[in-house]
């Protein structure tokens, strides 16, 4: 395929995978809106209201960013691999296969759809939070690029959990019992500095960690870790999903015979 | 001498689960052939074009797709391919249009070269009414229908049907016979595997035979039919008849009063057999044959090889 096919093709497969998830955007869309909003509600205004400033933050204004970048990761995550289990399910991954694209670009193509989805997430959980304080943000390109590296880490490990996955319940085991853990004891309600030495260093080993405190840093000028390793570790992350995909598609891992 | 649309020399497939799907099948279609796939269940017919378009690793073996050789030209080979797989791999829960525009652009179609592309394969196939309805709302034949449409909307050199009218009633199979052959006749070489041998028959200059993941026939089908050695019709008589008559050099069976069944050799001609029958006051309204004749030599083929 020339650039150009291979460019088509690229935007064929992010059209798609935007209109199926805002096709059913009460689905995917929506409920992640809900939930933050009870997460703002009841963490940052009701019980976050008793509690004292951490960094010099009200604790509202504390988890803002954490609990949008929770949003991001869940819905880039959940996008690829539903998608893309879907489609081996029925079979329609076929189409995909038959055809000259390579396997680099359906990797990239639906790591994009994720992509769009998480970021879509982002804005409207953004806009939630809008209405529980006043947002502010400390530096636009650390926010921006974040949330795409973000996206796309997670939109990765989507497609590697999908080309794994044999049946409905080995897509929701992962978010159930990693995501979710990692997210939740990734800093987005807590500084590590509150926590014990001991579970400091432990936390470090959590990569969810590094973003969320790279996010903070980019909205609030505070961060838990410093910067430049926040993002050398999230690029590191993406580069080895990244070729860990391709590698796998290419060896045809539960999509070829 | 040409290159060949599809040349496969000595394929073989073994599966994890030790399974040898093939075990060495060769296999040389020419452009613009219209050609027949054939094999009992098993056979490795649908591993065989899972190889052809990637969907399975071969194991051994040389594929090759108008000169490009799949394991060096995959992308090239497969821009030369469409697929009309065995069965529905579409998104149930996707516009019909939509399926055949995404299927453009995964060839490298822009969206906005795919529409008037896809508008034309779909009102071919007499699916253009129907472009705005999920997949899931079609009939058996209509989502037979759009399966082909996909296939050729990048207008591929070879389409390859894997079973196309499996399920299909009479009239769409009619139609789309008819539809098949004008492809063919714009040029696009054609592979089809079927179980309906009547098909095959009807459709295809040459036919291959796989058997235990082995070719054991490739050949023109006139050449193949030239094998019958006799051939068996069922004629109805005007006259009710109480015993079979007596005619030389035709072998006749009583059926009931009204029905024989003859027994005639390749090299003798049904007409003397009417002429004798006429002579004895015997009159018959219709004829057909008992079998199909392909059917009757896949039988005896696929028989020999498996004894």
């Amino acid at each position: 395929m020339t650039p150009s096919q291979q460019g088509a093709a690229f935007l064929t497969l992010l059209i798609k995978e935007c209109l199926r998830f805002l096709r059913i955007w009460v689905q995917t869309v929506l409920p992640a809106a809900v939930t933050m909003s009870l997460y703002f509600l009841i963490f940052g205004g009701l019980i976050g209201s008793q509690l004292a400033d951490i960094h010099g933050l009200r604790y509202m204004d504390y988890i803002v960013p954490g609990v949008i970048l929770m949003a991001v990761i869940n819905n880039s995550y959940a996008n690829v691999v539903s998608s893309f289990f879907s489609a081996k399910f029925q079979r329609h991954v076929e189409e995909m296969l038959v055809s000259p694209m390579p396997d680099w670009l359906i990797v990239a193509g639906y790591t994009a759809g994720g992509m769009a989805r998480g970021l879509v997430v982002g804005v409207a959980v953004t806009a939630v939070a809008a209405w529980f304080t006043d947002l502010r943000v400390h530096s636009w390109p650390v926010v921006i690029a974040v949330g795409l590296l973000t996206t796309m880490l997670f939109a990765l490990g989507g497609f590697i959990n999908a080309l794994f996955a044999r049946s409905f319940d080995d897509i929701s085991i992962i978010p159930t019992f990693v995501l979710t853990p990692l997210t939740y004891l990734g800093g987005v309600f807590y500084s590590i500095d509150m926590l014990p030495g001991f579970w400091q260093q432990a936390s470090r080993l959590n990569p969810v960690l590094y973003m969320v405190s790279a996010f903070r840093y980019g909205m609030h000028g505070v961060a838990d870790v410093p910067l430049a390793v926040s993002f050398a570790l999230i690029a590191g992350f993406v580069v080895v999903l990244f070729a860990a995909a391709v590698w796998l598609l290419r060896r045809g891992v539960g999509v070829r015979g | 001498m040409t290159t060949p649309a599809l040349e496969i020399e000595h394929l073989t497939k073994t599966y994890r689960n030790g399974v040898r799907a093939l075990r060495g099948v060769d296999l040389r279609v020419e452009e613009g052939e219209f050609f027949a796939l054939l094999g009992p269940n098993g056979a490795g017919k649908s591993t065989t074009i899972g190889i052809i378009c990637s969907l399975v690793r071969k194991s051994g073996g040389r594929v090759a797709v108008f000169g490009h050789d799949i394991d060096h030209e995959m992308e090239a080979a497969k821009s030369c391919i469409g697929l009309v797989p065995q069965e529905f791999n579409f998104n149930q829960f996707e516009p019909v249009e939509e399926i055949v525009i995404n299927q453009a652009g995964y060839y490298g179609i822009s969206r906005r070269r795919a529409r008037p592309r896809a508008e034309a394969c779909l009102r071919q196939l007499g699916l253009w009414d129907r472009r705005r309805v999920m997949a899931r709302e079609l009939s058996g034949g209509q989502k037979r229908r759009l399966m082909i449409a996909r296939a050729l909307v990048h207008e591929p050199r070879m389409l390859i049907l894997d079973e196309p009218t499996a399920g299909v009633d009479i009239e769409v199979r009619r139609s789309m016979w008819a539809f098949l052959r004008e492809t063919n006749a714009r040029g696009t070489t054609i592979i089809l595997t079927t179980h309906y041998l009547e098909e095959a028959e009807a459709l295809c200059r040459r036919v291959a035979i796989i058997d235990h993941g082995r070719t054991i026939e490739n050949s023109a089908m006139r050449d193949l039919l030239m094998q019958l050695h006799m051939e068996t019709f069922i004629l109805n008589t005007r006259e009710a008849l109480a015993e079979v008559p007596a005619v030389e050099g035709y072998t006749l069976r009583r059926v009931d009063e009204h029905t024989l069944e003859a027994d005639v050799e390749r090299d003798r001609s049904v007409n003397g057999l009417f002429e004798q029958l006429s002579r004895q006051g015997v009159h018959v309204l219709s004829m057909r044959n008992k079998s199909n004749r392909l059917e009757e030599l896949f039988l005896r083929r696929v028989g020999r090889a498996g004894a």
